[in-house]
């Protein structure tokens, strides 16, 4: 199902299928190109199709823009333990919700993505790591892939290669810690979502400890495109280094907010008011949180600028996993970012102190300070605590709460005044545009 | 302890999906499914789980305690997910929720007097686009606002 109304100035090569007529089935995606990249590659060779994954300039979907043919590479494909391919379907970063469309509009892309990459790395079975709400996402994926093994695009021997994969998949069950790639791996071994010290990487020891090619959903998804059409053909979409288009969620104070796919490099300012119709009722944009919650976020006047991962590193901010938070001139940045500490508070795994008691320790300064109850010191506290934690835990979930955190007082430190000594929140009385 | 026969069929299918000796992988699967439709995790479902995976059960309700959404507390037949993170805030999430505690009159993980719903304030679950949204049970529901939402939970009332 598609939920938003797409735009015109998309560039539609991941979503190309969607609002077909039963676009998740295979005969659908067999009319329009499906699984001819994974008989290219078995052509191919693996080593040309990694090759043509670094032209390609695709870098992870997750949140992190790592090259992904680098990743693929460095799996010991000679190692004699078995190899695994994991899919991060966990879609946990709020503002994010593209994952979950691109599994259920087009089922047979993702299980092509793996079907290559396990070819690549000479794995032979691949696990879907959903998280739990996504139930039914989890069926569509699963009639997909019972489909593709009554027709023997999964299971032995597929289409005569030789190749054998199986592909299942796995239910999480609430937990966004379980995102981050270590601790969703102890997650699909009957554990708590608890990270693991790296390295090793999950490429040399991941499932099982044993080799694993571990991408999110949009990664995998891009890759039989790729294939198919070549890695230049990608790579000229983007920018240099930043490769293909990519689904961007535009969430917020918005006319149209939803999933479209634009060229990597997109600007911003564009993609808010062409793509998603400009801010709603008429009002000024404030900020913008460019690519999910763990993001430094925007001022407006920063928001001339390139979506692309090198671009937004740039501006000390991030492109992440593709949402884009859109918030008018009122919204009250202290709730902004008390609610995005909430969340990781939450989330916190607990193993390591600096993130379980930093979280925990920002949520109640700022919940002080929003309610009025702040002093001076308090503004420069949040900022100092936050910065203490960049590095200094066991995962990156502890950089994902602080890194916000502190450009939501560099930038907004008048509105942080504005709460001290007894104020009340100078945007409460607003209410919210609906 | 039994279950139902779909129920076995897809622990029997889980116990498949992972390698020889690996069964543990099942555990959280397992229980989630089985929570559906028991209503709870409940400590003779920790038992078999673990019976069934060959871990302890001290294994066992270490992975309970550590994901959200497995409950050792029965849930309303219909249980009403809201989401109040970032994207929903934005676009009436708080609202949405505080309106739903006073209609139903209940609280965070509440259930009413009548079992029939329960109300949980839950983090992002993956529809910001489309925002304030909310989960009953599995379905999801989008541009929510309060008078869809007194439409939505007056209707499953008249369905009980
Ligand atoms: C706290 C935390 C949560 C994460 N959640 C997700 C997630 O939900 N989905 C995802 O694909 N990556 C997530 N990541 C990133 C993964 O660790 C990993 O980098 C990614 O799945 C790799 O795939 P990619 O190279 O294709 O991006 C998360 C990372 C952290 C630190
Ligand atoms: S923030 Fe509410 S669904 Fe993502």
């Amino acid at each position: 199902m598609l939920y938003n109304e797409p735009s015109p100035l998309e560039v539609k090569v991941l979503t190309r299928r969607f609002g077909l007529p039963n676009s998740q089935s295979l005969d659908t995606y067999l009319a329009s190109d499906g699984y001819k990249a994974f008989r290219k590659a078995v052509e191919m060779g693996p080593e040309k199709v990694l090759e043509e994954l670094k032209v390609s300039n695709l870098r992870g979907r997750g949140g992190a823009g790592f090259p992904t043919g680098m990743k693929w590479g460095f799996v010991p494909r000679n190692s004699p333990k078995p190899k695994y391919v994991v899919v991060n379907a966990d879609e946990g970063e709020p503002g994010t919700c593209k994952d979950r469309l691109l599994m259920e509009n087009d089922p047979h892309q993702l299980l092509e993505g793996m079907l290559i990459a396990g070819f690549v790395v000479d794995a032979h079975v691949g696990y879907i790591y959903v998280r739990g709400e996504y139930r039914y996402v989890i069926e569509i994926l699963d009639r997909a892939i019972a489909e593709a093994y009554e027709r023997g695009y999964l299971g032995k021997n597929i289409l005569g290669t030789g190749f054998d994969f199986d592909v299942y998949t796995h239910t999480g069950a609430g937990s966004y810690e379980c995102g981050e790639e270590s601790a969703l791996l102890e997650s699909l071994e009957g554990k708590r979502g608890v990270p693991r010290i790296r390295p090793p990487f999950p490429a040399v020891a991941g499932l099982y400890q044993c080799p694993t090619v571990l991408n999110n959903v949009e990664s995998f998804s891009a890759v039989p495109a790729i294939i198919r059409d070549g890695g230049a053909a990608f790579a000229a979409l983007g920018t240099p280094k930043n490769g293909g288009t990519r689904l961007f969620c535009i969430s917020g104070h918005v006319n149209k907010p939803g999933v479209y796919e634009l060229p990597m490099g997109f600007n911003l300012l564009r993609m808010i008011n062409e793509v998603a119709g400009g801010v709603r009722g008429g009002k000024k944009l404030k900020a913008v949180i460019p690519g999910g919650s763990s993001c430094p976020v925007l001022k407006a006047e920063e928001c001339d600028i390139s979506m692309d991962f090198d671009s937004l590193a740039k501006a000390k901010s991030m492109l992440g996993s593709g949402g884009v938070i859109v918030m008018d001139e009122d919204t009250c940045m202290v709730k902004a970012a008390l609610r995005i500490m909430r969340f990781y508070q939450h989330e916190s795994c607990g193993w390591c102190i600096p993130c379980r008691e930093g979280t925990l320790w920002l949520r109640k300064l700022l919940a002080r300070v929003h309610e009025g109850g702040g002093t001076q010191s308090d503004v420069p506290l949040i900022g100092e605590l936050a910065k203490n934690m960049l590095g200094r835990t066991f995962c990156p979930l502890g950089d994902a709460a602080a890194m916000p955190t502190i450009a939501f007082v560099e930038k907004f430190r008048e509105e942080f005044e504005a709460h001290l000594n007894g104020a009340p929140c100078p945007f409460e009385s607003k209410p919210v545009s609906a | 302890m039994t279950f139902s026969p779909e129920l076995e069929a897809k622990f029997e299918k889980l116990l498949k999906s992972y390698p020889p000796g690996r069964q543990r992988s099942a555990v959280v699967p397992m229980l989630l499914y089985a929570q559906d439709e028991l209503g709870s995790v409940t400590g003779e479902l920790v038992e078999e789980v673990a019976r069934r995976t060959g871990i302890t059960p001290l294994e066992v309700n270490e992975v309970v305690s550590y994901y959200s959404m497995l409950s050792r507390q029965p849930r309303g037949k219909y249980h009403i997910q809201i989401c109040t993170n970032i994207s929903c805030l934005l676009t009436g999430g708080e609202e949405l929720w505080e309106h739903a505690c006073r209609k139903l009159g209940i609280g965070n993980k509440e259930v009413t007097p009548d079992g029939q719903f329960s109300l949980e304030e839950v983090e992002c679950i993956g529809a910001c686009s489309w925002a304030p949204a909310l989960q009953v049970n599995y379905e999801f529901h989008h541009h929510m606002t309060p008078e869809k939402l007194d439409r939505l939970i007056d209707n499953l009332r008249k369905a009980v």
